[in-house]
Order: structure tokens, then sequence, then C-alpha cells
């Protein structure tokens, strides 16, 4: 497995071990690369389609003296849906010589939901980390609030609250405008 | 990526795929002048970090068209990889901008071995890394190994041939390993290659950073030659005939507004963006302008054609262009089961598609979709001298398969009796 997202890795190797694949050895980068799968010798290489390493691993079909078994590309027009699947979650597959073809589908689909599964890890970290930003500038746009004008804490939120609705803002965005400008007057 | 505009998100919307590299200019700014929402659609633009990726999405629907190596849509329609349909080249996107670099040690060593091959430069500096290459075989020394980006490539083809003529033979005398081009300059600087064939702005990369000098450029190789082009998927272009014609027009249009001298700088400014080339402005102002520093003792290079979108009919795609490089794919082994070399140059290359889709925008386009390479050719205003084709004279698209048993060196695998009887 090829894949420099060390989170995302970490959710492959458990899920293709709970699979039954116990023998994974994830690389993270293109040093070596033909050189670590010559060692490793794969009976499938998985590549995270954000690595560059892609068409240095692609080279080993045209110089095929370079890996002691042939590879090939994951798979003929007949499993052309699973292929785009895979595609779009962004994950590619190549399959050395001698695999069982059910046992490679079966490696791509759990593979392609674990990447799935990672984008919405991600989107959801992504949402995490913004609530919390807009939370902070709230918290630090009400306390300029109750300081200028001497409001309680309730009335600072109900004046962002009201003012945003008012100019059909969101509060984080009235709030993120008034404390630059409290800055701009500051200076 | 700048989020379309209301007016825009009307517009089909046509999604391009492109690599990071000095020729994705026409696709960039073509989006960014507008010139896309002029003709009645929309570019969506996707990064992509490796050909194999350019290839798969534009294989399976999620590009309608992208920036690629000119042999790449041979290869597909050849059904080599993994592409499963066939991809058109409705026009060309650039002529030359690569470059052979090599690392400061391996220069040295190639000035030591014959320094007036060097002077020459060009063709005459394979001569010196040939006397490298066999004084290090004597010597018990490991071969060199040199990086191109994806075997079907220019890059590949360009650099077996430089080697091939002073008779290095690429797939045996040196190691060749494709490496992909953001890494390139690192591995030169870290000495896990000796050198490299690559488009720019990587040569000039290495060079400013003071790790790599570059030997030869393609204009010196071989004057105006292919390297991108628009590929299409063949089905998409039946079903979408007006919308690739306006495509077509759009990225024209743009090759002819990059170009202008003068405007080669302002676009530096938008390619150098985050989300497009990511590279400084003044290093790619260096192949933008042709002023290139080679980073040795040979003068430096300053040539107007060292990136050429429009001028030279430059966008046209020629057939010529397209069995060259069948006849490379051949030379190396990569296409084995034989056909008719014109007949695939045919079907891929489509000056028919570019002549119609520019008609009626004040552009000259050349009248036969073939031509002797190498030959002086008023209708390409080419100032390319005769015989300036890889110092080989011209090359016949005619007589293909006789040029073909006329290279030194070629690849065990290939079987020229059997291409024979496909090419009468």
């Amino acid at each position: 497995m090829i894949d420099e997202t060390p989170l995302r890795r970490a959710i492959l190797e458990e899920g293709l071990k709970e699979a039954g694949f116990s023998n994974v050895t994830l690389l993270e980068s293109a040093a070596g690369l033909v050189e670590q799968i010559y060692r490793v010798d794969p009976d499938v290489i998985l590549i995270d389609l954000q690595s560059p390493s892609r068409d240095v691993l692609e080279q080993m079909f045209q110089v095929s003296r370079v890996v002691r078994r042939p590879i090939a590309m994951f798979v003929e027009k007949s499993d052309k849906a699973t292929t785009e699947a895979a595609i779009d979650a962004g994950v590619s597959a190549y399959i050395v010589d001698g695999l069982k073809k059910e046992r490679i589908r079966s490696i791509l689909e759990m593979t392609i939901s674990r990447f799935r599964a990672f984008d919405r890890l991600r989107s959801e970290l992504e949402e995490t980390k913004t609530a919390l930003k807009e939370r902070k500038l709230i918290e630090k746009a009400k306390g300029i609030l109750m300081k200028s004008r001497g409001l309680d804490e309730e009335q600072a939120y109900a004046l962002l609250r009201q003012t945003a609705m008012g100019q059909g803002k969101r509060i984080a965005d009235v709030a993120e405008g008034l404390i630059s400008t409290f800055d701009l007057l500051k200076k | 990526m700048p989020e379309p505009s209301r007016e825009s998100s009307r517009l089909p919307q046509v999604h391009a795929g492109f690599i990071p590299l000095v020729d994705c200019a026409p696709l960039i700014m073509a989006h960014e002048q507008g010139l896309d929402r002029k003709f009645g659609f929309s570019f969506r633009l996707h990064r992509e970090v490796s050909w194999a990726n350019i290839r798969d999405k534009l294989d399976i629907g999620a590009f309608d068209c992208a920036h690629m190596l000119a042999p790449m849509p041979i290869a597909a329609t050849l059904g080599l990889g993994r592409a499963t349909e066939p991809v058109i080249a409705p026009m060309s996107l650039s002529l030359n901008g690569n470059a052979i670099t090599f690392s400061r040690s391996l220069y040295a060593e190639m000035r030591a071995c014959d320094r007036a091959a060097m002077q020459t430069g060009g063709m005459a500096a394979a001569r010196a890394v040939a006397e490298v290459v066999r004084r290090r075989q004597a010597a018990g020394r490991e071969p060199l190994t040199l990086g191109m980006v994806y075997p079907f490539s220019c890059h590949n083809y360009d650099l077996r041939y430089w080697l091939a003529s002073a008779g290095i033979d690429p797939d045996n005398d040196v190691n060749l390993a494709v490496i992909p081009p953001p890494l390139l300059a690192e591995c030169l600087k870290a000495g896990r290659v000796d050198g490299f064939c690559v488009g720019q702005p990587w040569n000039s990369v290495s060079v400013a950073q003071e790790h790599g000098v570059i030997v030869a450029t393609k204009n010196e190789l071989w004057p105006l030659s292919p390297e991108k082009v628009l590929g299409v998927r063949e089905t998409w272009a039946a079903q979408n005939a007006e919308l690739l014609a306006n495509v077509v027009r759009a990225l024209t249009l743009a090759g002819q507004w990059l170009d202008v001298p003068d405007n080669r700088r302002a676009a530096a400014a938008v390619l150098a963006r985050r989300e497009y080339i990511d590279v400084p402005a003044e290093i790619l102002l260096m192949p933008l302008t042709g002023n290139l520093k080679r980073g040795g003792e040979e003068a430096d290079i300053a040539d107007p054609d060292a990136v050429v979108f429009h001028r030279h009919a430059a966008n046209f795609p020629w057939r010529s262009h397209a069995v060259w490089i069948i006849t490379q794919m051949i030379r190396w082994g990569q296409a084995r089961e034989p056909f008719d070399m014109l007949g695939l140059a045919d079907r891929v290359y489509r000056p028919d598609l570019y002549r119609s889709a520019v008609a009626g925008l004040g552009i000259r386009v050349p009248e036969q979709d073939l031509k002797p390479e190498g030959r002086h050719d008023a209708t390409t205003e080419s100032a390319a001298p005769p015989g300036a084709f890889f110092g080989d004279g011209v090359f016949d698209p005619k007589g293909a398969l006789s040029y073909l048993k006329g290279l030194p060196i070629r690849a065990a695998s290939a079987d020229l009796d059997a291409f024979a009887k496909c090419n009468g």
C-alpha cells in the first residue's frame, strides 16, 4: 500500500487485516519504490491517486525485468464499474500475476469503502475545526461588545445575532468583521 | 481555482485535467482570460500529479479533455496501459519545451571526455555521454541512471533517440527510470539520478539550484517538434462536436495570446499560483522568454522558440508527428501487435477537426496533413534549416517503415517484419 497520508494508511491496514490479509506492507514515498516493491514482492499494490509515484509504478510494466513477476493493472473491461469507483474514491490497484479475481475484487471493494470512510472522517474533522474557529470568533466579538458598550454576555450575543439576521450573514462572519474593524480602530 | 461566476455557471462545464508544467499554459490562460466563456463554455480545471491519473480520469469520463503528452492519445487508442477508450488529438497545445539536464558531476565527466562535442552541443553532446558510458563500462562502474517522466512521452523518445544516435542502447547501457517531475530536481541533488529529460520548468529549477546543467534543449535536437496535445475521448468528440470546436477555438486563441512576447510575463505571474504550477514566476519566465541559463561553461540560451504555443502552426495536429511517435513506440517495443501506422495516425490526429474549428478566426492553417519533418516549410513559417531533424536530415512520414529499418538501435522485441505486412 503506497499512501502518503498516515491516518488513512492506518485505517486501510486495519481493514485489510480484518479481511484476513495479514501481510500488508505500507510504503510512504517514492524513494526507492521499485527496489522496495522488488523486495516485498507483493500480490497486489494499492496506490493513493494523490501520489506522484503512480507513473513510477507503471514504468514497471514497461521494464518487466525490474520485477520478478509480471504486474498488470486492475482490471478488464468487465470490471469497469469497480475501476471507476476506485478512481472516484482516489485509489488505484495493480495486480501481480497469480491472484484469484474474486479475491482481488474483495480487496479493492474494501479499499474503496475505507477510502470513502477516510474522506468522511476528514470532512467531519474540517467541520469541527471550522466550528471551533467560529466559536472563538464569536467569543471574542462578544467580549468586544461587552467592554465597549457595557452589555452583558447575553445581550452581546443577541446583538450579534440580530445584526447577522438583518444583513443576511452568518454570526461568525459578523463577528469576524467586528473584530477586524475593532483592530483597525485600535491602531 | 476561482469559482465560476453566476453567468458562467449556466454555461456547459468542460472538465479539463492538467499537469503542472509550463505547457499547461493554454488551458490556464484560456480560463483566466475568459476565452472559455467567450466561446460559450466554462473550463473546470483539475491539477493532477501523475500522467496515469490524467489517462484514467479521461478514460472513465471524469475529464472531458486533458493536457496530454503527444504519445498518450496514440497509446490509449492502441489500448496500451489501462486505457479502454480511444482518444483523439484535435489540436496540438505546444511545441518544444523539453530539455536534457545532467548533474554537475556527469557534465564535468562529459567535458573531460569530449570538450569539442560539448561546445557544439545539441546532438553532438550525445557523443560525450557515450564516451562516459564506455569508460564507465570498461572500469566496471555502475551504469548511469537517467530519469524521464512517463513511458509514452516525447521525453522518453527524445532521450532514447539522442543516446542511440551516439551508439548507446538505452535499454541496456544505462538505467532509464521514471521519476515524477517535481521530484527530479531533488533526485539529481541527492545523486539518485545522473540526469533527466523533462519539460520545463523542471530543467531550469535544477539549474537555479546549481545541481544541474542543461546539455541540450529539444529545439536544438529537433526544432519545432511535437510535445503536448489536447486529448479527448473519440466518443465524446463525436457527441459534442460543437462544444469541442469551441474548446479548440478558445485554446487556439489562448496560444496566440501566449505567443505575444509581452504577454508572457503576465502569464508567468498567473501560472506561478499555487493552484496552477506553484513554481516562482521568475523561474517560469526562463523557459517562457527563452532565456535559459545552462548552468555550465557553454553560452546560455536565448531562444524565443524554447516553447511555442501558436506560431509556426503550433496548434496544427500534424499527422507526421503522430507517425514519428508511432515509429518510436515500435522501435522501443511498446507497440508490438502490428497495425497500419498511417491509418492509426489518421484516426488519432485530427487536423480536419482543427481546420473546421478555426475557420473564420483568421488563422493560417496548413493545407497538408503530413509534412517531411526537418525540412524548411513555408506553411509553418518555420526557420528550421534543412537537416534539423535529430541531425539526421529529414523524416519522411510516408516512408516510416524504411526509416525504422534504418535506425541503428532498437528493442529486441521490435518485429519490423510483422509491421511490414500491414504497411505496404
